[in-house]
């Protein structure tokens, strides 16, 4: 079964021999997966949502209403395009195209399934794949924050422009989370190509249970956990979802960094929004969630893993991603900027960090003898008992009361002016004032003011 | 795809890569000349985004996939958004002067300009001088990404943790000296803060700003409550409550008619 698996796994050697017609197909397949998932992605969020609300969503537009969402896009398409006069003209119009651009083209790297036959074809699922295709995944989700940024900035008003900065400082600690959650599947799997992550998920140690043999799923969802949580949600930074939305934070910021745009190119930010989604879902399932192998009772027949059924499997995890994200915006608040940026500075980059030196210092004595590989652990746990032990407590002293400090200065010590200190009027005020009778000034509860 | 072609064929320059480079690297120029003569510091930034992308591609091109998207996402990515970042809080309206303010600075410039553009020629040119080229395939043997990663942890580990410190201690440097310390003791929780809003006493809602209702746009006028009261609260402690005659409210007849 696994020399069969064997040659359905493409490889990096398998990519760039396709015919022009062929490369064509796939890409505009990506493409308009990036626009299906959208329209249907809008549809699915407002009814999950509207469920989690108790409420119906929107069903009257087509069967269960999905439909709402062309109708929408149709509707935003006629509307009015508004530039406004401070708006820096260029920038603003390629913002949003920008964005979209990015959010599509991260679509190429993924690999949506084994080699299957297309037209006497024997080719890969996947637009393409390169040796560095992971960090290609990486620079497209940066350049995209450049539409949010400048679209906020070519506005020329002052909500658009705070979006456009807190993006940006989102995006830059975001990504940094992001790059080093990435690090531990580099490490673990030896390879940075995409194809080459899927087919390094997929030989798991066999497990005998009960007399059965169950293979223990090579995700590394599940091997780096860790890694896992922390990039997805980076992710969820990453792509301005709630309960990190603050670029367009609408308690705060009106719409944020799209405040002032309409029409077609607000439709275009929505747009990039919502493949941006489902393209970090696609990239989340294909670097832990084992791509598109099937998980483990389904890999019991033993087709599961050729053909085009792995599509269905891929489209399954991305699907359950994408309800994830969903499921998040409709349960949590969004968190204020402090916290978020303290979050991600003081909480994910030191947990990863520890996390990848533990798991480096693994990898390094996987191959010792068994003596040698207790005597590494039990050291590193002795110095990591030794420090939580001997670590100097920061509770200081409490500091004596003020006027016992004032007391214990030395004898001809600088005067100090008194603390209840109040500055006089002016000689030069006219006092007016005194004169009055003293009805504004209420000395108790000021409750009445309301 | 490119890469592999490229490193099939690195010996000649394929039709690909002449296509890709004839139409990218007059790009990378628009942008360098852009970045110097855009008025708007944004714009300039735009440019060189621009340059830095065609040059990622460029390293692509030259069988360098690793270091061209590094190029893109740490240059272009990160940097050049910090960049951004600082200029747009300066203001979109920051477009840089003709002035000249410092007396033969131009001059300056450009003679160390020169200089130095010399200086890393020659030093480049002596220390390429006499290395024997391996061509891509030698270096690229074991894959671009193993081969920089053998580089940079044999035989450049010292300069390369040298530079990480220097960037480190940079980094701590501006840290210290933006750091505002602010002792355990005087910060308050959320329920210690909650606390102290809600007391009986303490009026939660915000303070009224000063000159609201006011008949002074002056902050030592107290703001005037919709019942026509004054309030204290609405002007600084520190400051004496007075108000203003009505000789000093009266037009001075110096407004425009």
């Amino acid at each position: 079964m696994n020399l069969y698996l064997a040659a359905q796994d493409p490889t990096l050697a398998d990519f760039g021999k396709d015919p022009w017609w062929l490369v064509l197909i796939k890409i505009v397949f990506a493409f308009a997966f990036g626009l299906l998932a959208t329209l249907l992605g809008v549809w699915f969020e407002r009814r999950v949502v509207g469920r989690m609300a108790v409420r119906p969503g929107p069903n009257q537009v087509g069967p269960f209403g999905l439909l709402q969402t062309l109708a929408d896009g149709l509707k935003m398409a006629f509307k009015e395009d508004i530039l406004p006069k401070a708006a820096d003209k260029v920038v603003y119009f390629f913002a949003p195209t920008i964005s979209v651009i990015c959010a599509v083209t991260a679509l190429s790297v993924v690999p949506f399934g084994p080699k299957v036959s297309i037209f006497g074809h024997w080719t890969p699922l996947q637009v393409t794949d390169v040796s560095v295709a992971v960090l290609v995944l990486l620079a497209c989700s940066s350049m995209g924050i450049y539409g949010i940024v400048l679209g906020g900035w070519a506005s020329g008003s002052t909500y658009p422009l705070l979006g456009g900065l807190r993006s940006t400082a989102q995006m830059i600690s975001y990504e940094v989370a992001m790059g080093l959650s990435i690090v531990a599947v580099f490490m673990t799997a030896g390879t940075m190509s995409t194809s080459g992550i899927v087919a390094a998920q997929g030989d798991g140690t066999q497990l005998t249970i009960a007399g059965q043999d169950i293979p223990a799923p090579g995700w590394y969802a599940i091997l780096l956990l860790p890694s896992f949580i922390i990039f997805f949600i980076a992710t969820v930074g990453e792509t301005n979802r709630a309960p990190f939305d603050l670029p367009e934070a609408e308690s705060e910021l009106v719409a944020g960094f799209m405040t002032e745009y309409s029409s077609l190119k607000f439709a275009l930010f929505m747009l990039s929004e919502y493949v941006s989604m489902v393209t970090m879902s696609a990239v989340t399932t294909t670097l832990f969630l084992g791509g598109w192998r099937a998980p483990w009772p389904i890999t019991l027949w033993a087709g599961a893993n050729s053909g085009w059924w792995p599509m269905l499997w891929f489209f399954g995890k991305v699907i359950a991603l994408v309800f994830v994200f969903v499921w998040l915006r409709g349960t949590l608040p969004r968190l204020r900027y402090d916290q978020f940026m303290r979050f991600g500075w003081k909480v994910l980059l030191p947990i990863n960090l520890v996390w990848i030196l533990v798991l480096a210092g693994l990898r390094s004595i996987e191959d010792w003898q068994t003596k040698d590989r207790l005597v590494a652990t039990g050291i590193g746990a002795g110095v990591l008992l030794l420090a939580t032990l001997f670590w100097p407590s920061r509770k200081k002293e409490p500091a004596p009361p003020l006027q016992e400090q004032v007391n214990s200065r030395p004898h001809g010590s600088f005067p100090l002016p008194p603390m209840d200190l109040q500055v006089p009027p002016s000689p030069r005020t006219r006092r007016v004032v005194a004169e009055r009778e003293p009805a504004n000034v209420v000395a108790g509860p000021d409750s009445r003011e309301v | 795809m490119t890469t592999q072609t490229v490193l099939a064929e690195a010996t000649s320059v394929g039709g690909g890569e002449a296509v890709t480079f004839w139409i990218l690297a007059p790009l990378a120029l628009l942008g360098a000349i852009g970045m110097v003569w855009a008025r708007n510091a944004v714009h300039s930034a735009l440019w060189l985004v621009l340059t830095m992308l065609c040059l990622g591609v460029f390293y692509v091109l030259q069988a360098g996939p690793f270091i061209g998207m590094v190029q893109i996402i740490v240059y272009t990515g990160a940097i050049m958004m910090l960049f951004l970042f600082v200029l747009m809080l300066v203001g979109r309206d920051a477009s840089d002067s003709l002035i000249e303010t410092l007396r033969g600075q131009r001059t300056a410039a450009v003679v160390l300009a020169l200089g130095f553009a010399g200086l890393v020629g020659t030093g480049l040119y002596r220390a390429l001088d006499g290395v024997q080229a391996v061509g891509l395939d030698r270096a690229n043997a074991e894959g671009n990404v193993q081969g920089i990663a053998r580089l940079l942890f044999t035989k450049y580990v010292f300069a390369f943790e040298l530079t990480s410190a220097l960037l480190i201690t940079a980094a701590v440097g501006a840290m210290v000296l933006a750091h505002v310390e602010r002792r355990k003791e005087d910060r308050m929780d959320q329920i210690a803060t909650m606390k102290a809003r809600f007391r009986p006493g303490n009026y939660p809602g915000p303070k009224p700003g000063p000159g609201v209702f006011a008949t002074s746009s002056s902050v030592a006028t107290p703001a005037r409550l919709p019942d026509g009261r004054l309030t204290e609260r609405s002007i600084p402690e520190i400051m004496p409550v007075r108000e203003l005659t009505a000789e000093e409210t009266s037009l001075k007849g110096t407004e425009r008619k």
